[in-house]
């Protein structure tokens, strides 16, 4: 299997900051890495990766500022600026550590002033009175207001100073990129003097803010989308790869989501066709095709038309054109076969005749896919409920056959595989409307069969009653197993072809 | 009010001298919240010869929060919503651009100048937008137009 060594390689290539990662909590390892103890039949023993895998870790907040910091501290030491400088240096060049010292050497002052950090005017950043002074803000005056200015000179009253610093903070959701309040000045609020000015209750929210920005910075690292979780994904995929890959990973929090979109679990189905399908679904565009394959339009003036009788002789309300809504030729050339049409195969007709045809066949076409879409999500909607059921059924079962709480445990697991088999199944026939057909689809399909025949047998013992289920725990725990096993090999099979390029989508469909 | 001070001073400020071409009065004796600016059509802009009303309005908690441009007067301009308010939201009316130390009058004159050259590539009207870009002299044509029409009276 050289497609996992391809991954590998290209996680490992971009991701220096992997090589530190020994010290950042190997707890949250998601993925069991091998430990290479230099004896090569260990490897055998372990489980391969599948091929649909991908290679991803989890990040704790906590981990996230660690690694925040150790690249501050590391880039500083290669430039000499102090750790707060640094930072800003870091957050303005988005991160990309190479690029930054690599650009700092080469033209040290231009770095420093687009990052707002030039020295041009003296001054230190400290709270002081001063003389003479009135806040261009707040236009209040007086020897005893307490002022702030960075080394850009601009002063103003501390008063605001930090309404400024809280209203970006709170309410624009601003933190590493404030400027100072001064007009045209590009200068960026350093840490330090944010620690000075900002009150205790906004700090949180300020480190918060931080670390948010440095996650979305990151072009290796993701959000969670799961609600209120706070962990971040890293994940070596680039954008580019997202039509030969499809990226699902597994937050702690227990969220299956694909980083290249961050949507649910899409497997097989890529992101770009995941996107495409999706707008198909909602768009108006199958409303109109709903139009095209009922409606005609008259031959001359091209008004929609639908036909709300039986008489084939229409009569546009529009032009008044005479015509035959059978033939869509001329009414008069009907000679005496008035209201039975039998020229269907004369030439005026034909052309407005393929064009209807080729829109009902699209949309029929559509149809069925969008059927077993909709149907697997629907199902799995109905499966979910159950699984809220299982839990109430697991007691009962326990109740009512002497059995423990670990031996019921087969009843949740079968639930989540169906959960999870459906979802799969779902995204194969968004899929499958995209493809081109070859032999390699026949293969898909059967593999879809196989899997959703697999996973309906499933499904149907759950409608079996308590009583009845203690009895079927050796052939639920097969059938468990077997749509696992079948879903893997459908993953694993559309993965490969996929990244082979073997698999071919119809261009604009 | 923390910020009357500052108002104040600003009104007091541009009713001594105002951008060139405009005039600065408050819509409310009793309210320093919302004034009111008659802008000339600039001469060397399309708009010549019209007399324009435009609403300021100060959010509460200005100066962190940049001012409100709102033209009552109907005009033709890629930078203006055509539409019963009239919205201008560019350049420092922006709040991520707008800096607390920037001043009212500022603005106003950002708005006569987008008069005199309007920036289409940043534009809430993007058919007009397209139509400066691409057919100048039927552009020309319409905000003269509209300019007799509806800012023909001072």
């Amino acid at each position: 299997m050289d497609s996992d060594d391809e991954i590998n390689s290209v996680q490992s290539s971009e991701d220096d900051f992997m090589d530190d990662e020994d010290s950042l909590g190997e707890d949250f390892d998601a993925v069991e890495e091998p430990d290479d103890f230099g004896f090569s039949q260990d490897k055998d023993i372990k489980p391969r990766k599948q091929a649909y895998e991908v290679d991803f870790k989890v990040w704790g907040p906590g981990q996230i500022q660690d690694q925040q910091d150790k690249q501050v501290e590391e880039v500083s030491a290669v430039i000499g600026q102090p750790t707060e400088s640094t930072a800003i240096l870091l957050r303005h060049a988005r991160w990309n550590k190479e690029r930054l010292i690599e650009s700092y050497m080469d033209k040290r002052d231009e770095v420093l002033e687009s990052s707002g950090l030039s020295e041009d005017k003296e001054g230190s950043a400290s709270i002081t009175k001063a003389d003479d002074f009135m806040c261009d803000i707040c236009c209040e005056d007086g020897k005893d207001l307490d002022t702030f200015a960075m080394k850009c000179g601009h002063r103003f009253c501390v008063n605001c100073y930090r309404t400024y610093l809280a209203s970006k903070i709170r309410d624009e959701g601003e933190a590493a990129r404030i400027k100072c309040p001064g007009e045209g000045c590009e200068r960026i609020v350093d840490s330090k003097s944010l620690k000075l000015l900002v009150t205790e209750d906004l700090k949180d929210r300020y480190h918060e803010l931080l670390t948010r920005t440095y996650v979305d910075d990151m072009n290796n690292l993701k959000w969670c989308p799961a609600p209120d979780c706070t962990y971040a994904v890293e994940c070596g995929v680039k954008q580019k790869d997202l039509t030969k890959i499809v990226p699902t990973v597994t937050c702690s929090c227990g969220h299956h989501f694909c980083f290249g979109c961050s949507l649910n679990d899409h497997q097989p189905a890529p992101c770009m066709l995941v996107k495409k399908w999706m707008k198909k679904c909602e768009d108006d565009s199958e409303t109109a095709n709903w139009i095209s394959a009922n409606t005609k339009e008259c031959p001359k003036c091209h008004s929609t038309i639908e036909k709300n009788g039986g008489c084939n002789h229409m009569t546009c309300r529009k032009c008044r054109h005479e015509f035959c809504w059978m033939c869509m030729g001329v009414w008069s050339e009907h000679g005496t076969s008035w209201y039975n049409c039998n020229r269907y195969e004369e030439k005026s007709g034909s052309d407005a005749r393929d064009a209807q045809a080729k829109s009902r066949q699209s949309l029929e076409r559509y149809l069925h896919y969008y059927n077993r879409y909709a149907n697997h999500e629907q199902s799995a909607k109905l499966d979910k409920d159950i699984y809220l059921k299982t839990e109430k059924k697991m007691t009962q079962l326990q109740s009512s056959s002497n059995m423990s709480w670990i031996e019921v445990q087969f009843l949740q697991e079968a639930s989540q595989a169906l959960q999870q088999c459906r979802q799969t199944l779902k995204w194969t026939y968004a899929f499958a409307y995209y493809l081109a057909r070859n032999n390699l689809t026949e293969i898909f399909e059967d593999n879809q069969k196989d899997l959703e025949m697999a996973v309906e047998n499933l499904s149907e013992m759950f409608e079996k009653s308590t009583d009845q289920l203690a009895g079927l725990k050796v052939e639920m725990l097969d059938k468990t197993s077997y749509c696992k096993r079948r879903r893997i090999i459908l993953l694993n099979d559309t993965a490969e072809n996929l990244k082979s390029g073997m698999i071919l989508i119809i261009p604009n469909s | 009010m923390a910020n009357r001070k500052r108002i104040v001073k600003e009104l007091s400020d541009v009713t001594r001298s105002p951008p060139p071409g405009t005039r600065v009065q408050l819509l409310d004796e009793s309210d320093v919240h919302i004034w009111e600016v008659l802008m000339d059509g600039p001469p060397e802009s399309v708009y010549v010869g019209g007399h324009f009303k435009i609403k300021v309005t100060l959010p509460t908690d200005y100066p962190f929060k940049p001012p409100l441009l709102s033209f009552t007067t109907k005009i033709y301009h890629p930078n203006v919503s055509n539409d019963d308010k009239g919205s201008m939201c560019l350049g420092m009316l922006r709040s991520d651009e707008w800096k607390p130390a920037n001043r009212i009058s500022a603005a106003i004159e950002m708005a006569r100048n987008l008069l005199i050259a309007p920036n289409a590539d940043d534009a809430v009207e993007v058919s007009i937008a397209d139509q400066f870009k691409n057919d100048r002299a039927e552009f020309e044509k319409i905000a003269k137009d509209w300019t007799k029409r509806y800012a023909g009276k001072a």
